[in-house]
């Protein structure tokens, strides 16, 4: 896992939930967070625009992504993955 | 209580610039929904949407009016003379203090904004247009029709985001029901098919980038529309007198909040406007033959809003006719409650029901009649039309023959 992209991320996510970093984990789940449809809405925003990604999330069907968004450490994986291809292109 | 009857309707929307117009594609099942067309577009992930096409201001406005009239505007002026055509209302004499205006709009002039904002930010002009106020003011629509017809009794303007319309055509009924007033334009006008306006609502996330299937098991969000619908509402003696001919009788209204989520919308707030509109209508849940839907096409709101529907209408959900117009002409925001009051004004005259279009597959969350893709032809004696906003603010007209 690459740790400055975890690190911030957890932070994003820590932000939104309103608890301090060192409380979120990659196991942590957005639900245990309390985080609602609006407040995963926000986070991808805020991932996306810390990152310069486009994550793929319909507020419609959250499942119906081929991303995984149950743990923040699958979250993590998908913005990896996303940043690498970000960075073969540019 | 004094009764109101709707005696004009006139309507611009993605369907035809007429209310003839937009019956035939109500009942033929049409698809107004098609690729934007506007400046940026290619900078959007949301590319289509109910647009109003082949509309020319010059052909309605001279030029100097047309510096003054926002698109929400012109729309609404070009639908309120239809509607005022239609009922042979001149108002002059002791009437034009006794008639009024109430319409809906959630963005006003948006393209104004929308405009001036990339003069001065993009292209760093250092002045605007003189009329950018008066033509963005959420009243423009609303002022532009009281003075182009001489209405000066109560005029103004509701902002309630999609239920902008509902609540204006509930209110303009209230007035007339009270003796505030004796003639009122009411209805709604939205045009925010533009760059900004898009922009906003591709944040949200509930947009679909293809299609609006509302009610099917495999929709994936709303699709914004653009356009206006006005009616007249008169107090049913002065109508009667005059000898006007009567569309429907407007019989009941409610409104409600949810007082819960900025955006989820709520069974319990849905189902007592619903049942208030019932109630206040004196009309059974069994004398109501069609509904039409606020039916936007995104997850939470099909599932809700048919929830809402079961809870008031119990046993009688069953044989209810229940369908979603905005799959299409799109979601028309401020203005979409006055266009989909049309198609209930069809059902109760022409005995045909507009169909939900698009539609693919059941989902058991939605199992109501939803009148999949295809027109219905059926007596009609009474309709609800449900407008449930963003904010939790719900509102529910009651029609009927009379």
């Amino acid at each position: 896992m690459n740790d400055a992209i975890a690190s911030k991320v957890l932070r994003i996510v820590a932000e939104q939930a309103g608890v301090e970093t060192a409380a979120v984990n990659s196991s942590t789940s957005l639900e245990e967070l309390g985080i609602d449809s609006l407040g995963i809405v926000e986070s991808i925003f805020c991932i996306e625009e810390e990152f310069n990604i486009q994550l793929p999330f319909n507020a419609n069907d959250p499942n119906s992504t081929e991303l995984d968004f149950s743990t923040l450490g699958t979250i993590i994986g998908a913005v990896e993955g996303l940043v690498k291809q970000q960075n073969s292109k540019s | 209580m004094r009764r109101v009857v709707i005696t004009g309707q006139g309507t611009v929307n993605p369907l035809g610039h007429s209310v003839s117009e937009t019956f035939a594609a109500f009942q033929n099942g049409v698809c107004a929904i098609g690729e934007l067309e506007f400046r940026d577009v290619e900078r959007l992930g949301i590319r289509i949407g109910g647009q109003v096409k082949g509309f020319r201001a010059e052909d309605c406005f001279d030029r100097q009016k047309i510096s003054l009239y926002d698109r929400f505007t012109q729309f609404a002026l070009v639908a309120a003379q239809e509607a005022i055509d239609q009922s042979g209302l001149e108002f002059n004499d002791s009437l034009t203090d006794r008639a009024g205006v109430a319409l809906g709009t959630a963005g006003g002039g948006l393209n104004t904004w929308d405009d001036s904002y990339r003069e001065v930010y993009q292209e760093q002009k250092s002045r605007v247009h003189p009329f950018v106020v008066p033509r963005l003011m959420n009243n423009a629509a609303a002022s532009h029709v009281s003075m182009q017809h001489n209405l000066r009794g109560p005029g103004y303007s509701v902002s309630t985001a999609c239920s902008s319309s509902n609540h204006a055509i509930g209110m303009a009924f209230q007035m007339i029901r009270t003796g505030l007033a004796d003639v009122m334009l009411t209805g709604g006008s939205e045009s925010m098919l533009c760059f900004g306006g898009i922009k906003a609502w591709e944040g949200l996330r509930v947009m679909s980038q293809d299609c609006c299937r509302p009610f099917s098991a495999d929709r994936n969000g709303m699709v914004q529309g653009e356009g206006a619908a006005i009616f007249v509402l008169e107090e049913y003696e002065f109508a009667r007198k005059r000898g006007a001919a009567i569309i429907a009788e407007i019989a009941g209204f409610a409104m409600t909040s949810d007082a819960a989520d900025i955006v989820m919308p709520s069974v319990s707030g849905a189902a007592r406007a619903i049942g208030g509109a019932l109630a206040d209508s004196g009309l059974s849940a069994g004398d109501i033959g069609y509904i039409n839907a606020h039916g936007t096409g995104t997850a939470a709101n099909d599932r809700t809003e048919c929830a809402a529907v079961r809870q008031v209408f119990g046993q009688d959900a069953e044989r209810l006719l229940l369908s979603s117009t905005k799959s299409m002409h799109g979601h028309l925001i401020g203005g979409t409650g006055a266009v989909e009051l049309l198609a209930c004004t069809m059902a109760l005259n022409e005995s045909v029901v507009p169909p939900t279009i698009n539609y693919r597959k059941p989902d058991p969350e939605c199992d109501l009649d939803v009148v999949p893709n295809e027109a219905r032809r059926v007596r009609i004696d009474a309709a609800l039309s449900n407008a449930f906003a963003f904010g939790g603010l719900n509102a529910v007209l009651a029609i009927r023959k009379l």
